[in-house]
């Protein structure tokens, strides 16, 4: 019994992450699974796509809106100092509604609140483009979102919400994405979902999309009902899989298949 | 093995529809591992089965390979079709695509004929399997024909 007991502790002790859980030390990038041709892109500002959307994001940054007449910067000054290492820290605890936001919908309150302007649309080229521009600005940057401990029953629901299995084909995110990532769906790699890179120009898109649009995109693919933009189960998705890659180098805006 | 006919019964009624409304599936007896009869009471068309297993809407090939020269992405989350008639009977072949989660809980591969205990499924396949049980049986007799 004892050497029983003994021999489930020293396996406990050899199991440091849940089952099915990616090892810190395995876990991937986006990045790493693509052909030297698109990493090429990406790597190149003047090849990569997204950066257009950045330049966008710039002119939108200076440009004064809403009832109040005040641009992004009229506030926040120079984006290169003030959006430092922000993106890899949402979505993020927002006090007044106590609950996460992500970064997209930061901007809409920011102008909503300080701008007094119309939010812009989900998935628009306006908030692809402001959110290009911050999210560059964490580049190569430790992603730490989740890290608040006022998230954790949210990072929790995102993660519950990972392992549940939905939709016609009834697969949950972790059948393919912490247990399969290796393989390959139909000759593509599976990768293991980790959202370093977003907003991200995606080459099947021929265009901008958020992590919202990709997550959308998986769920019809399992013919799922797909989360709503912006519901709170959406969110705390997107914040699960932000915690889940503790650590990952951000590359946003990245290039991706 | 001999089964009580009241245990087959039970089984029969399990694996009827829950929803009321939805489309009605065929009621089928599983015993063993397996289950013996065709959905629809006739053999299935091999021929017919081929080309439903290459059609990316069945999504056998998204994550399984097979001697399918002509396609040229393939999975491998899932082992290779090849050979499966003689590795499977065309019974366990059925029951493998009716409900493979009855074999094993914690298998990825879909249900294809069961429309209950799913979450959140989209308007467009609500309440209805994801082949219907003529393409089971033309399928099943296409395996059948996998032989090493």
């Amino acid at each position: 019994m004892m050497r029983r007991v003994a021999l489930a502790i020293a396996l406990l002790g050899a199991l440091p992450v849940l089952a099915g859980e990616i090892a810190p030390a395995e876990r991937r990038s986006g990045y790493d699974f693509m052909s030297s041709d698109s990493k090429a892109m990406q790597d190149d500002d003047t090849a990569n796509p997204a950066m257009l959307s950045v330049l966008d994001g710039e002119t939108l940054w200076s440009t004064k809106a809403g009832a109040a007449n005040k641009s992004c910067g009229d506030c926040h000054g120079a984006v290169d100092v003030s959006m430092k290492g922000v993106a890899a820290r949402y979505p993020a605890f927002d006090a007044a509604s106590s609950a996460p936001v992500d970064l997209a919908q930061r901007v809409n309150l920011c102008r909503r609140q300080h701008q007094e302007a119309e939010p812009f649309a989900a998935e628009s080229r306006e908030l692809l483009a402001l959110t290009a521009l911050v999210a560059k600005q964490s580049r190569g940057m430790p992603i730490t979102a989740g890290d608040d401990p006022r998230l954790k029953p949210f990072v929790a629901r995102g993660r519950e919400l990972f392992l549940q299995r939905q939709g016609q084909l009834n697969l949950a995110c972790s059948n393919c994405h912490d247990d399969n990532w290796d393989k390959h769906l139909a000759g593509s790699a599976i990768t293991q979902g980790q959202p370093t890179g977003y907003p991200i120009y995606r080459l099947e898109w021929q265009g901008m999309g958020s992590l919202q649009r990709r997550l959308r995109g998986c769920m019809t693919g399992v013919r799922a009902r797909a989360f709503d933009v912006d519901t709170p189960d959406m969110i705390a998705l997107e914040l699960y899989l932000m915690s889940r890659a503790h650590g990952m180098a951000m590359d946003a805006p990245a290039v991706r298949p | 093995m001999m089964r009580s006919a009241s245990r087959v019964l039970a089984m029969v009624i399990a694996a009827l529809p829950a929803t009321t409304g939805a489309q009605q599936l065929t009621p089928y007896t599983v015993e063993a591992d397996g289950i013996a009869a065709s959905l629809t009471g006739q053999p299935g068309d091999a021929a017919r089965g081929r080309a439903l297993v290459l059609a990316r809407s069945s999504t056998c090939i998204l994550c399984h390979s097979g001697p399918f020269p002509e396609a040229r992405f393939q999975g491998d989350l899932a082992p290779s079709l090849a050979g499966a008639g003689s590795r499977s009977t065309p019974a366990q072949l059925r029951l493998r695509l009716v409900d493979a989660r009855r074999l094993n809980p914690g298998t990825i591969m879909p249900s294809y004929y069961r429309i209950d205990g799913l979450t959140r499924v989209g308007s467009a396949w609500r309440d209805k399997p994801i082949l219907s049980a003529e393409q089971i049986e033309d399928i099943v007799a296409y395996l059948a024909t996998l032989r090493e």
